[in-house]
């Protein structure tokens, strides 16, 4: 209740000044103020009668790491997707910064995505174009840097996910693993304020999965990122949560510390946790485990 | 019967809903042809496949067209006697209709098949949306490029074609009709003037703006999977076919 009173001030103020700067900047100046809190209402959706999400609430706060959980096929995907404004509700109200982005055009959102980035669950990197390319794209296409600048920035990002000097691969040759810290990189290439991560960690080696969350939970210590996980790797999802939500049934049934979590007496968020600690000493997880 | 008439109501529902949209992706796209200097790098290389590597089939069509039309039209000309008009009709026809015609038919088979499943393939990859999530707006990005380098290529091509379509109904005057090359270009050069041409080249940007814009929408509205980019190429080559030539009609018709 307090909470919701705060964010209903602060967007009142930053509709004011977005007022009084019109145009870009007024983007520009929100995007400093770094105080991106997301709030999700009543949001529903549906794929022809296969109705994906519920009523679905949810409050993100900034600065923090919220972990989604959830069975495959819960609605994780299509839930981060409505966050990017990839696809629009039924119903509901999506608010960054206090405004409702399920009103806006393509044109309001790419403004708005300057701020947000996603690493999304099967990389999805642009096939034609080398590594080092699509690390800088975006970077590229907003026109603001030098060829120069953005090669410095692609080789400083792609050495944060371990992939130094791979740079003129194309992503075909490259294992799924790798293909998923190019999305990484080139997601950290943008510099955002709010990273999106679907399933960062599925798919890579124990090692390697560890590289990942170092860097998810050093992202917000030093830049104060907000961070949206998710995740069916449990020691990834305690490491590097703030908040855990648990997702099923299109409906966040669950929220809370990774302590109360794990402590939950849910018998759905239990099921989860342990059949998934089970799971986790036998093999990698990957995306295709999960509940119902 | 009521299943029918539901069918067909459907069809035609889905019909203009789809002319709905591609005319907004059409508005679009030229609004964001104001930045064409920007994205040059992109629209050379698309310009250079849409129009350079069609040379060769385009050419081929072209000149059987242009031997097969002087044939048939040789052989009832030749019975009253005016085989020598031959250059005017071929020219004329080949300028006007065959030339714009054929090169958007060939091209929409060639090219538009070839946008969808590009751009297709990416939208089920989640490439698009990437693009999205990087700022990146597709329209501009991969519709806009792929819209000028199909406007201004298609009339090239045209104009390629028409005079390798003349030449080759010149072969076939001069070889089966004893009609020399100097009588065949005269008549030529006789009926053939700029504005013939003109609204030939016209037209042909115009099936430019059709192919790439369908292409483009086609590929952009693909979900599912691989299997889906097979249908929604099909599915844009023939709706880029109905499109020219309900098109070429009404342009022929309000501005012959
Ligand atoms: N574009 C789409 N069209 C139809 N159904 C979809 C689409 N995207 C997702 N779905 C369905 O929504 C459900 C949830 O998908 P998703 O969010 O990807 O699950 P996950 O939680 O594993 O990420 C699945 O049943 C999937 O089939
Ligand atoms: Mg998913």
């Amino acid at each position: 209740m307090n909470g919701r009173q705060r964010t209903l001030c602060l967007s009142g103020s930053n509709d004011n000044k977005h007022r009084c700067l019109p145009g870009i900047f007024g983007f520009v100046y929100m995007n400093k103020s770094n105080n991106v809190e997301i709030e999700i209402l009543n949001l529903n959706k549906s794929f022809r009668d296969n109705h994906i999400l519920k009523n679905l609430n949810l409050k993100i706060p900034s600065g923090k790491t919220t972990v989604i959980m959830g069975g495959s096929g819960a609605g994780k995907t299509v839930l981060l997707k409505h966050i990017m404004g990839l696809l629009k509700p039924d119903s509901g109200k999506i608010l960054i910064k206090g405004e409702d982005i399920t009103a806006k055009t393509e044109r309001e959102l790419d403004k708005l995505r300057s701020s947000f980035a996603m690493v999304f669950q099967f990389a999805a990197l642009l096939n034609s174009l080398t590594v080092g390319q699509n690390v800088g794209l975006g970077l590229k296409e907003r026109g603001e840097l030098t060829q120069k600048e953005i090669n410095k920035i692609v080789d400083e990002k792609l050495r944060l996910v371990g992939l130094d000097g791979k740079q003129h691969v194309m992503p075909g040759e490259l294992s799924g693993g790798m293909k998923k810290r190019v999305g990484v990189a080139r997601a950290l290439a943008m510099n955002p304020e709010v990273i999106l991560y679907d399933e960062p960690t599925a798919g890579l080696d124990p090692f390697m999965a560890g590289n990942v969350d170092e860097l998810i939970l050093d992202l917000k210590n030093r830049l104060k990122m907000t961070s949206i996980v998710v995740t069916h790797d449990m020691n990834s999802a305690f490491y590097v949560g703030d908040r855990i939500c648990m997702l099923h049934e299109g409906r966040v049934i669950e929220e809370g510390t990774p302590e109360e979590i794990q402590n939950s007496t849910n018998h759905i968020t239990r099921q989860f946790i342990t059949r998934h600690s089970v799971q986790n000493t036998a093999r990698v997880s990957d995306s295709g485990s999960g509940g119902k | 019967m009521r299943t029918i008439l539901i069918y067909l109501g459907h069809r035609l529902l889905t019909f203009s809903e789809n002319i709905g949209q591609m005319l907004r992706l059409l508005v679009e796209t030229i609004y964001w042809c104001k930045q064409t200097f920007r994205n040059l790098d992109k629209i050379f290389p698309l310009m250079r496949r849409i129009g350079a590597d069609s040379l060769p089939i385009a050419s081929f069509t072209a000149i059987f067209i242009g031997m097969v039309l002087a044939l048939q039209t040789g052989y009832t000309l030749e019975k009253f006697g005016m085989e020598a008009s031959l250059g005017s009709i071929v020219s004329v026809a080949m300028c006007r209709e065959l030339g714009p015609v054929l090169t958007g038919l060939l091209l929409a088979g060639r090219i538009g098949a070839g946008i969808t499943a590009e751009i297709g393939t990416m939208s089920v990859s989640e490439e698009v949306d990437a693009l999205k999530s990087l700022g990146i707006n597709p329209v501009r990005y991969l519709s806009m490029p792929r819209f000028l380098a199909c406007v201004f290529m298609l009339p090239v091509l045209v104009i390629y074609a028409d005079v390798v379509g003349i030449f080759g109904g010149g072969v076939v005057s001069s070889t089966y009709f004893d009609v020399s090359f100097s009588i065949y270009f005269d008549k030529m050069a006789e009926s053939l003037d700029f504005m013939e041409i003109f609204k030939g080249l016209v037209k042909s940007s115009m099936f430019g703006a059709i192919i790439s814009i369908v292409g483009c929408h086609h590929g952009l509205k693909t979900t599912g999977g691989p299997g889906e980019v097979g249908t929604a190429t099909t599915n844009s080559v023939v709706f880029s076919f109905v499109t020219i030539y309900i098109f070429d009609y009404f342009f022929t018709r309000l501005w012959l």
